[in-house]
């Protein structure tokens, strides 16, 4: 579980996250949306710790990030997985050696057990096969699920997820939200995704924080967003007009 | 002031990541295998401009001295000795690094600035990873390495190419050859090699500073790729003339 407490950021006098407070359980995927600028990627760069809060407090189970030494962050960041808006696999290196990266980097395992371990992560992605091939060989859809592959290759207790669906169409998409839920689910992770996806919204949606100019608007789940009243979230969510009829016929139905 | 300020900055920022990057690899199998990999990309490949550049610039100089210098009044050997002298103590080292600064920092800012923009130097932070120690620190140390290499290459090809100037009958093989003999100090052709790895550590850790620094998109990475190679070659320069009070 993943618990933020009064957390704040400013950019020089421009204040970004104002008071925000947050719980993502483990098992569950939590979802952070909002609008564009809304400081959504601000607030998920302070929680994996590429920023530094200006005050609060960011607790990883009963460990609290913010004050923990460089050391121990640099352990606790070994239990985390990320997978990048633009993927963010390394150019230089094959699928394989790219999803092997991380087990390279921090695991005793022999080569055959690393190999072995990789190419199950990239079965479960369902690129078995991809293995000798290189990013740019790759299409989109493609790129995010080896970044997938990669992220969970350690076995992760925390995976987050910066607008994985971001240049995808809908359907490649639904195939990434359904890899990470169902992930997330098998492996008891607590996972975080960072979306304005209203398709990622709707499907996956188990614990929702709207975050809006900086403030925690409002959190449920996506069951519970139809019968929101928050007008802020209501203007975000049912932006478009198929939405706002879908919505009018649920409130219809009462 | 403000650039005094911002320079100031710079530098502090530059010596942290130093600090970084000069740590104890995380895992030593990684670091042989960038380390090995840097060396044939930095050192490796610049090994044909180096033959090339250093078997005219031999030339010309040899031509020159010749034409410029030598009378009825000097010793035959002037040339030779001049040549040898000149790329031992300058051309070799100095002027050779400053134009590997152009080939080889160049290429290390664009990548690492690419990296960074495409947050592949994030996705290593986020694994635990010291991405400054893990990225820069097998450039510095191959560059280092190979650049010992790369001197005596260019020395080398700058006498042969000192020798291809009898075939135009200009000089004669045996003049040469009194002159590059003439009172070889060994000790010059070592402050060469000195100053080629300060100069290599100069090239490699300013343009990785420059292009793990940057901030933006493809238009940032072009300017770090530019302010790579202008800082690293007038630190170059300004290096020269202390090694050279020092050393000789």
């Amino acid at each position: 579980m993943i618990k933020v407490e009064h957390l704040y950021k400013s950019f020089d006098d421009r204040m970004v996250l104002t008071d925000i407070n947050a719980t993502f359980e483990n098992g569950r995927v939590n979802l952070i949306i909002g609008q564009s600028g809304s400081g959504k990627t601000v607030f998920m760069n302070n929680i994996v710790g590429l920023l530094t809060p200006d005050r609060g407090n960011i607790f990883y189970d009963d460990r609290d990030f913010v004050a923990l030494s460089k050391r121990d962050k640099i352990l606790l960041r070994r239990e985390m997985g990320m997978i990048f808006q633009s993927a963010a696999l390394f150019d230089s290196m094959s699928v394989l050696d790219n999803v092997m990266f991380p087990l390279n980097m921090f695991s005793d395992k022999s080569y055959e057990d690393r190999v072995k371990r990789a190419k199950e992560c990239l079965a479960r992605v369902n690129l078995a096969g991809t293995e000798g091939k290189f990013p740019k060989e790759l299409s989109g859809g493609m790129q995010k699920r080896v970044a997938i592959a990669r992220a969970i290759v350690l076995e992760p207790k925390y995976l987050f997820c910066d607008e994985p669906n971001s240049g995808l169409d809908p359907k490649t998409s639904i195939v990434i939200d359904e890899l990470i839920q169902g992930i997330t689910h098998e492996d008891n992770i607590t996972t975080i995704v960072n979306t304005h996806d209203m398709n990622s919204v709707m499907g996956i949606g188990e614990n929702i924080i709207f975050i809006c100019e900086g403030k925690a608007e409002w959190q449920g789940s996506n069951l519970e967003i139809m019968d929101a009243r928050n007008p802020r979230l209501e203007d975000f969510i049912f932006a478009s007009d198929i939405l706002r009829q879908v919505k009018e016929a649920h409130d219809a139905q009462g | 002031m403000l650039t005094f300020e911002s320079a100031l900055r710079g530098t502090g920022k530059y010596v942290m990541l130093m600090g970084r990057t000069l740590s104890r690899p995380d895992r030593w199998r990684m670091f042989y295998r960038q380390y090995v990999t840097e060396m044939f990309q930095l050192g490796y490949n610049s090994i044909g401009i180096v033959l090339i550049i250093s078997f005219f610039i031999g030339a010309v100089i040899c031509l020159q001295i010749k034409l410029n210098i030598q009378s009825p009044w000097m010793p035959e050997m002037v040339v030779g000795y001049t040549t040898r002298e000149i790329m031992l103590l300058e051309f070799s080292s100095s002027i050779m690094c400053l134009i590997l600064a152009g080939k080889v920092g160049s290429n290390i800012a664009s990548e690492l600035g690419t990296m960074r923009i495409t947050q592949q130097i994030d996705a290593l932070d986020i694994m635990g990873v010291n991405s400054a120690n893990y990225l820069i620190l097998p450039k510095v140390a191959g560059l280092i390495t190979i650049m010992p290499i790369l001197v005596t290459f260019s020395v080398a090809s700058g006498i042969i190419g000192a020798y291809c100037t009898s075939f135009l009958g200009t000089t004669t093989v045996e003049e040469l050859t009194v002159g590059f003999h003439y009172e070889f100090n060994q000790w010059f052709f070592w402050c060469g090699i000195i100053k080629a790895v300060v100069y290599a550590f100069i090239i490699t850790s300013v343009s990785a500073y420059k292009g793990y620094t940057v901030v933006g998109g493809s238009v940032e990475v072009g300017k770090a790729s530019t302010d790579a190679v202008v800082t690293s070659s007038v630190l170059i320069l300004f290096a020269d003339i202390f090694l050279t009070q020092i050393l000789t």
